[in-house]
């Protein structure tokens, strides 16, 4: 019937992670002065591919199981 | 001239990003609409995880995440009465009481279920006045975002217009029901990782939740009020004078409480179409339910930024500011905008925004699902053109789409010339709101109320409000679209919350009273048997027992109540 959200969602997060991980690594430390001293791209860029990721997983284990 | 949000490279490319992926999942579902059921009701196929979130993400509209934060600065923690008061318990009441009705009855829409419980003419007084508003709701929506944006990019407003409209025209043209849906649940994720952060740092930044209560108590006595008033929801409710909202419990519970928010949550199409696209009765009771989770904890995302805003527009030492209003005072709707550009940097700007963005689309996309489906099956195939093919209901579902979106763009031209008409046209569907909860209430809870009590007690009720606002003005404020334009003032409350409360009550005790003596003095039209499925004493009981008790719609609702009254007392 309709596909499964959990693919669509777990590409897109992922991929977001990634993108703000990256640019995190590499970014100039001084855009994060106002974000309080933090590096929060790559903060929650992390946190944005660990979700991306646990949604891929479910969805790909619910494939499996098909 | 200086706009007070700079997005870089970067946040443009993750904005790219999100809508191509959005228009992608239209795409991607395009093949799947093979009926008009696909396309209208996703072909009930939704698993509850998804339609309980979209259950609130059609609800969690940007003016929704804009107007609770600019609350959460103007009235502080009481603003959470808008969740913990005026939403759980009525989704609850959903879940538990109402769905077996909307759901066991195969009807495709709330306007439907009207007609199958009372009679045509019911239905269409429903299906006729929600079509409208669905499209200045979605209009307003568009506006919205278009403003917005002028302001704090610098868009151009008519670009921002038809950019927005035409991706919403596209992916509901492609994927109907289910990829509005999608959406909404893609947008809530968006919202709640984009705005996460937000809370996180404005927290932090002030000092934690014990320093920005301290410096709320400067905020409240400010203007006058108890020390505590910003942080504490319900010691200041004894009298309307003692609190920024103007209002005292007795009303807040009843306006708000009952009568606004299980009309809202119960009868309003654009939620309830969400459930009724679950892939099961239990899934469809579920739904609100699984929706009542996140939504209790909503305000520490929403209004808790509202909160941490005004106490650092208090504090010049903090570097933060919000524009002022035509009037000179602050523009509390720059909350969270403002809060953005303040904190995140580019990257992080960029998914904050996005989230923004895709709120404003999804709640224009939410009205323009119920509106095509309302049109097509409660407006088109009733009067226009009944028995033709399910092909042609499903191309006539496509072509509302696309004139739903052009009235839409029309509404939303409409409202950047004419605020005042806009005004005046959301106080009309307050009138014509407000009752409908006692129509249901009856007609799923007492056999003996027949169509032509429904109709005229809905009737009776909408002049009964019209009266009320007309009689009375809250205090201050000088005749006109605030009310008093009947030329007598019977009455001054202290505010205009106040006020709309109490229309509201009195909308809903007049339908309920017109509606049982219409009803006792008119003969019972439908039989027991035609009534089945459709009334609580004439529906066999569901088979509960069997499942998990995890699944059990009364267990979940038992949980959610306990957990947001403890909310309630915590933040007392």
């Amino acid at each position: 019937m309709n596909f499964d959200l959990r693919l669509p969602i777990g590409i897109i997060f992922s991929l977001f992670g990634v993108i703000l991980v990256t640019f995190g690594l590499f970014s100039d430390p001084a855009i994060y002065q106002r974000s309080l001293g933090f590096n929060v791209n790559l903060d929650w860029g992390l946190v944005l591919l660990a979700f991306g990721l646990i949604m891929l997983r479910l969805a790909l284990k619910a494939r499996a199981r098909k | 001239m200086t706009h007070p949000i700079v997005l870089g490279g970067l946040d443009y490319a993750l904005l790219l990003l999100y809508f191509g992926f959005v228009l992608g999942i239209g795409w991607a579902l395009k093949r799947r609409m093979k009926g008009s059921t696909d396309f209208f009701l996703s072909g009930r196929a939704i698993p509850v995880w998804i339609t309980g979130l979209a259950f609130i993400s059609a609800n969690l509209g940007a003016q929704e995440v804009i107007g609770m934060a600019a609350s959460g600065a103007k009235y502080g923690i009481m603003t959470s009465h808008f969740y913990w008061i005026g939403a759980i318990p009525a989704m609850v009441f959903l879940g538990v009481f109402m769905m077996p009705f909307y759901y066991g009855s195969k009807s495709r829409s709330v306007p439907e279920y009207l007609k199958m419980r009372f009679d045509e003419k019911t239905r269409g007084l429903n299906a006729l006045s929600f079509a409208v508003m669905t499209i200045f709701s979605s209009g307003i929506s568009l506006y919205a975002l278009a403003k917005l944006l002028e302001v704090l990019l610098g868009w151009n407003f008519d670009f921002s217009v038809v950019v927005s409209a035409s991706i919403v025209l596209v992916y509901i043209c492609l994927g109907g029901l289910t990829s509005a849906i999608y959406n909404e649940v893609l947008q809530f994720f968006m919202i709640v990782f984009g705005f996460a952060p937000l809370v996180w740092l404005g927290l932090r930044d002030v000092g934690g939740w014990k320093v920005l209560q301290a410096k709320l108590v400067g905020v409240a006595t400010a203007q006058h009020f108890a020390p505590g008033t910003w942080t504490e929801s319900w010691k200041h409710m004894a009298s309307p004078s003692s609190n920024p909202m103007g209002v005292e419990w007795f009303g807040l519970a009843m306006g708000l409480g009952f009568v606004s928010s299980f009309g809202y949550w119960c009868t309003d199409f654009l939620v309830v179409q969400r459930a009724m696209a679950a892939n099961s009765m239990s899934a469809a009771r579920r739904t609100p339910l699984i929706a009542a989770f996140p939504k209790m904890l909503f305000p520490f995302i929403v209004i808790l930024p509202g909160m941490i805003a005004i106490a650092l527009v208090q504090d010049i030492h903090s570097g933060f500011s919000l524009p002022a209003s035509a009037d000179g005072t602050p523009n509390y709707n720059m909350v969270i905008p403002m809060m953005l550009g303040h904190y995140l940097p580019t990257g992080l700007l960029g998914l904050g925004f996005t989230a923004l963005m895709a709120s404003f689309m999804s709640g224009m996309a939410g009205n323009v699902t119920a509106f095509n489906t309302v049109w097509t099956y409660d407006i088109y195939q009733s009067y226009f053109a009944p028995g033709k093919s399910d092909h042609h209901y499903l191309w006539m579902g496509r072509f509302a789409t696309i004139f739903g979106v052009l009235l839409s763009v029309g509404a939303a031209y409409f409202a950047a010339r004419f605020n005042n008409i806009m005004d005046f046209l959301q106080l009309v569907f307050a009138f014509v709101n407000a009752p409908l909860f006692a129509t249901f209430l009856l007609g799923m809870f007492w056999k003996r109320a027949n169509g032509h009590g429904a109709f005229f007690g809905l009737l009776s009720a909408m002049i009964a409000a019209a009266l009320h606002h007309g009689l009375t003005l809250p205090f201050g404020e000088l005749a006109g679209i605030k009310g008093g334009w009947l030329g007598t003032v019977i009455h001054v409350y202290p505010g205009e919350m106040a006020q709309n409360f109490w229309t509201a009550i009195i909308a809903w005790t007049t339908c309920m009273v017109v509606t049982i003596v219409v009803s006792l003095a008119t003969a019972r039209v439908k039989t027991d048997q035609e009534l089945n499925g459709l009334v609580y004493s004439l529906t066999p009981r569901l088979p509960e027992a069997q499942e998990p008790w995890y699944k059990r719609p009364v267990v979940l609702g038992v949980l959610v109540l306990t957990a947001t009254l403890a909310l309630n007392l915590i933040f007392a």
